[in-house]
């Protein structure tokens, strides 16, 4: 779906895999996938727990957490391989390229410093600005994001803030060195249900004027619903489903993503119930063969049990479902 | 903050309460103070005038509270075995064991912090390897038996450094320092090498475990994150937060050391508290080894109360009284 | 999300490789050089070479033999003799038993006031539970040698002299089991006041079964891992504190004398050359602690992961 021109998508991932080594074997918990996001674009990378998808976020960061290793695939930035640089060279692209905002703003900033010195050594990592006016552009910064008193909180430490106000920050401080691409992961599970929506609609409001791509990793649907502009659904390590949003919310093909939609509430249809799929994810050390979406299937036939299905395009999306391959012929 | 020192100051004052009064009962109880200070020959009366004379025969309460007087104004009453006043004797003493236990802690302190965060950066190296299976032999090595091998290797085997004694010293007031002189300093190396060794260990191991927990931790992850340099996230975001927790350790293990000198000062005749409290325990002279007890006490205490405050400055967790959250 | 995974997947790469591969052989090795110690503990008369406490074996002209490989050593004595002209290895199997003996005395007595005063304090709580977690607070500010020292010093000031050496070994067992309550009561304590707010017990309480009952019944059995480790280690504890007294010559006496005594005898004569009557029982001293301590540190890995 990458727009047909000739400058290449501000990331790609192309056939990432990531794994495990464990005394039993290797463990793949993330097998084989290609994602893309363009500039300014949001997608959304939606799953349950163990899909992969805070895994993909922290391999392009180039911050797998050992064991974990990338066994195969490369991961472009503007057409660059970036998941060969050395450390020293990646972590010049964190921060100042690609940002990230982690899942518990509680445990994300370093309790013993104040907001503002956490905010002005990450502008000084990446700017030449010198400390007064890299509190000035800090902030610039908690003004952006909507802290109340901002001049006074600069001093305040992590503590003195609520969750909802620390996601702020931690959100101020993934945009300090403006960078083209956020990677927000899980952002608002661990927030108020209330405080939720106004740290998404801050977020997107925010990427949308810095022309910031945002790569969006939840296994919340209602917030992909409102926000991503495209969507991947991944399942057991791997991409089922992705296409524009509107396009994989109301026509969606791969019998997960139709179960994960029936799980969003509707204010206006008039039926009340929620659909719901039964089962559970396999575990990574027990994932079955062919389509590891086989056992919970309700549509699963012969050939799901036995072959795996590679990504085709359907319309506007790209499915990878034993369903639709024999009669759109070819792979994508 | 204020609020916060007077809490602990109190509960300071409740401790050495408690302490003076087990100082009270061994002095009150074991011994007869009497026989400790008349010839055998004496007799009953003089004795019970004596006894009378002295407070003996008012109610308990009453005694602990003359006992708490004396002690405030640093009478201590007169060491059964030599007849001298107990302050004197024990305030002559106590540079010796401080100076010990300072240099002893400080050398814990700056060999055990760096081994520990080198072995918590980088666990799978052989040197983190060979501080770790070191820590596990001097954390069983007793304190006393690696003085003796100090002593067999640098005193007749060698003949490098002094075995025993503080050497020269140099008197400065009430203060007598062997810090001063090369004698003295030579005299510090085996006894502070010895009593700090353990502290050693155990701080490494402490930095190590600790340093290995921040390093798991989100903000560690979200530092690296932001793009901030290996060096910014090691020693300026995970140090710090390691450290909160090593200085209590610390300061409290300053407590422990003034006592493992006992031990210390034992085998290398080093002339400090210890010394005299382990003279006084065999010779049963119960008005030094309860004034020992208090002096100690008074450290321990003094010593917790900084490391509580030093903590509170540290964490700003704990500035309670400023931190109203705001806002969500 | 994937955090958990992550986290799964490490303590799986760290629980099986780390675990088994890492740690076992050494804690293997560490509980057969323990056994080792405990058999020839307790068949010292039968292990060892001679009788140590018997004086009248006891030749002087055989003081100060120098282990068998040095020159002007005896194949009568391995290790060589003390300045008695006491079998070196004799004695020190002997002394062992002694540490042992007051290392396991000890530490049972510990555990007893110890596992009691958590079990009281964490089931009454209230007063009760806040006047005893201040005492051991208080006593936890002081090191246990201190507090060895000073129950020490007060029973030798109350007996007369004449019987110090005899109440030795009860006075040593005493003052070190008191110095080490503090860590049972307090995990112990920590269980219970978990365990209390959970439904069994209140479910318990309930239907009419006597608190005492529901302690030792069901709490009792859920503490017993971490106060498996806590034992373990006060084991190596008490027996350093039992050889530090020993080694300051207030502890076990020259005529029944533990590993601590016989470094203590020993150390007299480094100076004139005769190294092996301390270094030996300091060697034995130290491997026997080194065992305990490593076998201490697998079980708290083993009972309980999450500590590591």
């Amino acid at each position: 779906m990458a727009p047909q021109n000739d400058s290449p998508p501000l990331l790609e991932v192309r056939n990432l895999s990531i794994e495990f080594p464990t005394r039993r074997g290797t463990l793949v918990a993330v097998d084989d996938i290609s994602l893309h996001i363009d500039q300014g674009e949001v997608l959304g990378v939606v799953g349950e727990s163990g899909a992969g998808k805070s895994l993909t976020g922290n391999a392009i960061i180039g911050l797998l957490e050992h064991p974990g290793r990338i066994a195969s695939g490369e991961i472009l930035l503007n057409g660059k391989r970036i998941d060969n640089l050395s450390y020293e060279q990646m972590r010049r692209i964190r921060g100042r390229d690609i940002g990230a905002v982690f899942q518990d703003p509680l445990t994300s900033l370093n309790p013993l410093y104040t907001v503002s010195r956490q905010l002005v050594e990450t502008i000084k990592v990446h700017t030449d600005l010198d400390t007064g006016a890299a509190r000035a552009r800090a902030l610039e910064l908690l003004e952006a994001v909507g802290i109340p008193a901002a001049k006074e909180r600069l001093s305040s430490y992590p503590h003195e803030f609520s969750g909802g106000m620390r996601q702020r920050v931690v959100i101020a401080l993934a945009l300090a060195a403006e960078p083209r691409l956020i990677i927000a992961d899980e952002p608002t599970t661990a927030l108020d249900v209330s405080i939720q929506a106004q740290i998404i609609a801050l977020l997107k409001r925010l990427c949308a004027e810095r022309g910031t791509a945002v790569m969006l990793v939840t296994h919340d649907m209602g917030v992909i619903a409102e926000t991503a502009d495209r969507v991947a659904v991944m399942y057991a390590g791997r991409v089922v489903e992705t296409g524009p949003v509107a396009s994989v919310i109301q026509n969606a093909h791969h019998p997960y993503t139709s179960g994960l939609m029936g799980s969003i509430p509707h204010m206006k249809h008039g039926v009340n119930r929620l659909t719901q799929i039964d089962g559970a994810m396999p575990r990574l050390n027990a994932i079955p063969q062919g389509c590891a979406f086989n056992p919970r299937c309700e549509k699963v036939f012969d050939r799901c049990r036995k072959e795996r299905p590679e990504l085709i395009s359907i319309e506007q999306n790209e499915v990878a479902c034993w369903l639709y391959q024999s009669d759109v012929g070819g792979v994508s | 903050m204020i609020a916060f020192a007077v809490r602990r100051f109190i509960q300071a004052i409740v401790v050495l309460l408690a302490v003076s009064l087990i100082a009270f009962v061994m002095f009150k109880y074991v011994g007869d103070p009497i026989s400790q200070m008349v010839g055998p020959e004496t007799p009953i009366d003089q004795r019970e005038a004596l006894r009378e004379q002295l407070g003996l025969n008012d109610p308990v309460p009453l005694q602990f509270m003359h006992y708490l007087g004396d002690v405030v104004q640093g009478n201590f009453g007169r060491s059964f075995r030599t007849g001298l006043a107990v302050d004197r004797v024990l305030l002559e003493r106590i540079p010796a064991t401080l100076e010990l236990a300072i240099v002893a802690v400080l050398y814990a302190v700056v060999a055990g912090i760096p081994m520990g965060v080198y072995s918590g950066l980088y666990p799978d190296r052989w040197l983190s390897k060979f501080f770790q299976t070191v820590s596990l032999i001097g954390i069983s090595l007793p304190t006393f038996f690696v003085g003796v091998i100090l002593i067999y290797i640098f005193g007749p085997t060698l003949n490098l450094l002094p075995t025993f004694g503080r050497g020269e010293v140099v008197h400065i007031g009430f203060w007598s320092t062997g810090l001063l002189t090369v004698s003295g300093l030579k005299s510090i190396i085996l006894p502070a090498f010895t009593l700090g060794m353990f502290q050693l260990t155990l701080i490494m191991r402490l930095v190590r475990s600790e340093m290995l927990e921040v390093l798991r931790t989100d903000y560690i992850k979200f530092a690296r994150a932001r793009g901030l340099s290996n060096r910014a996230v090691n020693f300026g975001h995970a140090l710090k937060n390691t450290l909160v927790p090593v200085i209590t350790v610390i300061g409290l293990q300053l407590g422990q050391v003034i006592a493992f000198a006992i031990i210390t000062e034992a085998v290398f005749q080093w002339p400090g508290m210890g010394l005299l409290f382990l003279q006084a325990i065999q010779f049963a002279d119960v008005p030094v080894m309860s004034t020992y007890l208090l002096v100690v006490a008074v450290f321990f205490v003094a010593i917790n109360l900084v490391v509580d405050l030093l903590y509170y400055v540290i964490d700003p967790r704990l500035r309670l009284d400023r931190a109203v959250a705001q806002g969500g | 999300m994937t955090d958990t995974n992550t986290r799964l997947l490490y303590r799986i790469y760290d629980s099986d490789i780390g675990y088994s591969f890492r740690k076992s052989r050494i804690a293997v090795a560490a509980t057969i050089v323990t056994l080792i110690y405990f058999l020839a503990a307790i068949f010292a008369p039968l292990v060892a070479p001679t009788n140590p406490y018997d004086l009248a074996s006891l030749n002087l002209s055989d003081a100060f033999t120098p282990p068998a490989w040095v020159e002007g050593g005896s194949s009568k004595f391995l290790i060589g003799a003390d300045d008695q002209g006491r079998d070196l290895l004799s004695a020190i199997i002997f002394g062992a038993r002694m540490s042992l003996l007051v290392g396991f005395a000890s530490t049972f007595l510990a555990f007893v006031i110890g596992v009691s005063v958590g079990l009281v304090a964490g089931f009454r709580g209230g007063m009760v539970d806040a006047i005893l977690m201040r005492i051991a607070d208080i006593q936890l500010s002081f090191p246990a040698i201190l507090v060895a020292l000073l129950i020490d010093g007060v029973a030798r000031s109350v007996m007369p002299s004449d019987m110090h050496d005899t109440i030795a070994l009860w006075v040593l067992i005493f003052s070190i089991g008191i110095s080490g309550w503090v860590n049972f009561a307090r995990t112990v304590r920590g269980s219970c006041m978990v365990e209390r707010g959970k439904e069994y017990v209140q479910a318990a309480r309930v239907i009419g079964i006597k608190s005492t009952t529901i302690m030792v019944r069901h709490l009792l059995p859920n503490v017993m891992g971490p106060v498996l480790v806590i034992a373990t280690i006060q084991l190596a504890v008490a027996i350093l504190l039992e050889a530090a007294l020993s080694f300051l010559g207030v502890g076990m006496p020259l005529t029944k004398p533990s590993l601590g005594t016989l470094i203590n005898t020993g150390q007299n004569f480094l100076y004139s050359g005769e190294w092996w009557i301390t270094i030996f029982p300091g060697v034995a001293l130290a491997i026997l602690v080194l065992a305990v301590n490593l076998v201490g540190d697998w079980m708290r890995d083993a009972l309980n992961p999450k500590l590591r």
